[in-house]
């Protein structure tokens, strides 16, 4: 602003008024715009994220049927009640042993073969478009055909397995063989995407690194273990963390898998959370689903914070 | 040997297409359903005679309703009508949730026999049929399909009976055969006077070692057939749940673990993919087979032709098994087109015709007489006269009342069954087990 000697009382003030006003849209600028431009993403995840969150904790506190109009207030019941349920337990222990073997091998197998396709390679482009195309089936086409490939009678592994003698198996019936059935249905799903994210990563590994490693005479497994794993480790942090959310959340595997029994065959042997869930559901038995969500999600903030401890402590030998 | 299954990929995609595709038509109807309001709302009263108005129509699977809707159209030029189908549970379950809400709902809901009595109580969702003239149909119908269509005391009229399921047994005359069993469908039946009798004969059948083949597919189907000739089944008549005291029930469980211990299941589920690879290869012999089942068993192995036929049901005929009702929800906007429509849908002419081409057992008795269907004889099932062994079923069919939450007491069992015979449980363990579960049952 230019100085110039005021010519009254009345117009220095008008312009000290002036500058204010301009000072405070500036400040609204700096201070309010930024809240502005993420707006819409707190607004969205307010409607679809939290409120949905607050509600279901809200409903967890009634019993809540869809039919009634009236829904009595009865505080922790539904809570307590889960506690002592078998089920609620049995479908929690199918989630983490689903969840176990399907990603711990996922993850290993990732970043196996990222590292594969981090040299260079004829068709590089093919291969990497090749991992990503289990990730773009529909999983119900997935889980349908893994169904057919797993079958008692008539199912592929069956009749490979009785080359060696073996007998055949239910893969439906028992725990075991289930859980393995519908983790390799996941395994093959998610793995080549995970492949990816890691294989972007290792892309940003600078090459030096390698390279002196090559001369000091670092075999291919050292220069995995040694440079690769440490320098991508936000990456291995991030790919646990959703893997891990994911595996809590798997619905449609042991849906479809077990044709549409929503207790996730005759024994409940492979009912995960959230078919227990959707079975409370369509039994419009919304008080106590609601309960079950909220313990699901106490359940993930648990296994995630823990594997974020391990992941981050799990420190490399870079120096 | 590799036999890769034919149809049941292809099926179970289908419907769970059908299901996402019509669950978002639902949604999309939820939505906007608000808006296109174009009739008047006094009294209930329906659009104007000129006025263009759309009904839909939600199905579980395809009734062969279509010629009708076009019949419909030709006295309703106005009317145009859409069809939407969802899966069996999801059809049920999306019904609730759209009365719940009060949007979304059909202009006309079919309503299967497992859920009947779920629905009629809830005498404000569903519009008085009586109210749009349909109080004369009353004496077409079987007394006891009528009543399940009435609120509970009886006063109003929310559903109008479509089919009903009389039950008889289909066997492959090819397996029989190879077991050294009659094939004549009359000698057939007298096989099997009693449940004892059917359990004897499979003893019989799985002697003499069939390669590949059982007696029948699974527990869970036979076991609801018994229970369902049972003069009370899991409900007594004031809705109690009683499938825990009721020694029919326990008789038919019994029974059903001594079939299983004698080997004479194929362990498969009914309706699930190696079900359908089943009923295409031979792996059962028979399979219980209420009048609608006829139909599904042609669509589902198609080139079993001519190795089927059709015997009486052990345990003396009695016994319904699913059927259905069309209902018109109270949120549809246009109660008396939908009235008129439900008419048409249900009518002598309508159920004559759906007989012969679906396979559904009329619920109208004066055409149990009617030579068009004694006289029908069924091409997929070695030309079995299936219309007189189906109304002669239907006449012996002695009603049972159908409780509100019988579908879910039926898994209870059914996954009982299903965990003796896959050797997961002793047979008492597995009973005890459902016991436990129906106390879940609210």
């Amino acid at each position: 602003m230019t100085v110039r000697v005021p010519a009254g009382a009345a117009k220095r003030h008008g312009r000290v008024r002036q500058g204010l006003r301009r000072q405070l849209v500036h400040q609204l600028d700096v201070k309010g715009s930024p809240y502005a431009y993420v707006a819409p993403f707190f607004l969205l995840f307010c409607a679809f994220g939290l409120f949905p969150l607050a509600y279901t904790a809200w409903v967890s506190l009634h019993d809540w049927t869809l039919l009634s109009d009236v829904h009595k207030f009865v505080g922790l019941d539904n809570f307590s009640q889960l506690l002592g349920d078998d089920y609620f337990w049995n479908a929690t222990f199918n989630t983490l042993s689903i969840g176990i073997l399907s990603t711990v091998p996922q993850l290993l197998l990732a970043i196996w073969l990222a590292h594969l396709l981090n040299r260079p390679l004829r068709a590089q482009t093919l291969f990497r478009v090749t991992l990503l195309l289990p990730n773009v089936t529909s999983v119900v086409a997935v889980v349908v055909i893994f169904s057919q490939l797993f079958g008692r009678d008539f199912g592929l592994i069956n009749w490979v397995l009785s080359w060696f003698g073996l007998d055949p198996i239910d893969w439906q019936a028992g725990t075991a063989s289930s859980h393995i059935a519908i983790s390799v249905m996941i395994l093959w799903r998610w793995t080549g995407y995970n492949a990816l994210l890691f294989l972007a990563a290792m892309q940003a590994v600078p090459r030096e690194l390698y390279e002196a490693a090559t001369i000091d005479g670092a075999s291919g497994y050292t220069q995995l273990r040694k440079i690769t794993v440490p320098m991508i480790k936000p990456t291995i942090v991030f790919v646990v963390i959703t893997s891990t959310i994911g595996a809590m959340q798997i619905l449609a595997e042991p849906l479809l898998f077990g044709t549409y029994s929503l207790t996730g065959g005759p024994d409940r042997q492979y009912q995960t959370l959230s078919l227990f869930i959707y079975e409370n559901f369509t039994k419009l038995d919304f008080g106590y689903s609601s309960a079950i969500s909220w313990m699901m999600f106490l359940f993930i903030v648990v296994v995630v914070g823990v594997n974020y401890l391990l992941t981050r402590r799990s420190r490399g030998n870079l120096t | 040997m590799l036999h890769p299954p034919r149809r049941g990929l292809p099926r179970l995609v289908a419907h769970v297409w059908t299901a996402s595709v019509l669950s978002l038509a639902v949604f999309g109807a939820a939505a906007c359903g608000g808006g296109d309001n174009t009739a008047t709302g006094s009294g209930g009263s329906s659009a104007k005679p000129a006025e263009k108005i759309t009904l839909t129509v939600a199905l579980f699977s395809d009734f062969h309703f279509a010629p009708l809707y076009a019949e419909f159209k030709k006295t309703h030029p106005n009317v145009q009508i859409v069809e939407r189908r969802a899966q069996f549970n999801d059809h049920h379950a999306n019904l609730t949730t759209q009365l719940a809400t009060g949007a979304g709902a059909a202009d006309v809901v079919a309503v299967e026999a497992g859920y009947i009595a779920t629905f009629t109580p809830l005498v404000d969702k569903f519009y008085d049929l009586n109210q749009y003239g349909l109080a004369k149909r009353q004496s077409d119908y079987l007394d006891w399909k009528w009543r399940q269509g009435l609120s509970p005391d009886g006063s109003k009229l929310l559903g109008l009976g479509t089919d009903v399921g009389g039950l008889a047994m289909c066997y492959r005359t090819d397996l029989f055969k190879k077991a050294g069993l009659p094939t004549d469908r009359s000698e057939v039946s007298q096989l099997w006077p009693t449940w004892e009798d059917y359990a004897e004969a499979g003893k019989k059948f799985i002697a003499a070692n069939v390669p590949g083949a059982k007696w029948f597919d699974g527990p869970g189907e036979n076991f609801r057939a018994m229970v369902d000739q049972a003069p009370v089944g899991f409900y007594d008549e004031q809705n109690n749940l009683v499938a825990g005291t009721n020694p029919d029930v326990k008789k038919a469980f019994d029974l059903n673990v001594q079939m299983i211990q004698a080997g004479e299941s194929a362990k498969l589920a009914a309706f699930s993919p190696p079900w359908n690879t089943g009923l295409t290869k031979g792996s059962f012999a028979t399979i219980i087979c209420p009048s609608w089942k006829t139909g599904s068993i042609k669509d589902a192995a198609p080139t079993t032709a001519g190795m089927w036929d059709v015997a009486a049901v052990p345990g003396g005929g009695g016994g319904n098994q699913g059927g259905t009702h069309l209902m018109a929800p109270s949120q549809g906007k246009h109660p008396k087109e939908a009235a008129e429509l439900i008419d048409l849908l249900t009518n002598k002419d309508t159920q004559l015709r759906l007989f012969t081409e679906a396979g559904a057992l009329p619920s109208i008795p004066a055409l149990y007489d009617d030579p068009k269907i004694t006289g029908f004889t069924n091409a997929f099932f070695s030309n079995a006269p299936t219309g007189k062994i189906f109304t002669d079923a239907a006449k012996a069919l002695r009603p049972q009342h159908v409780g509100p939450k019988a579908g879910d007491v039926l898994t209870a069992f059914g996954n009982a069954l299903q965990r003796v015979e896959q050797g997961k449980q002793a047979p008492q363990d597995a009973w005890n087990q459902a016991i436990k579960d129906l106390d879940r049952i609210k």
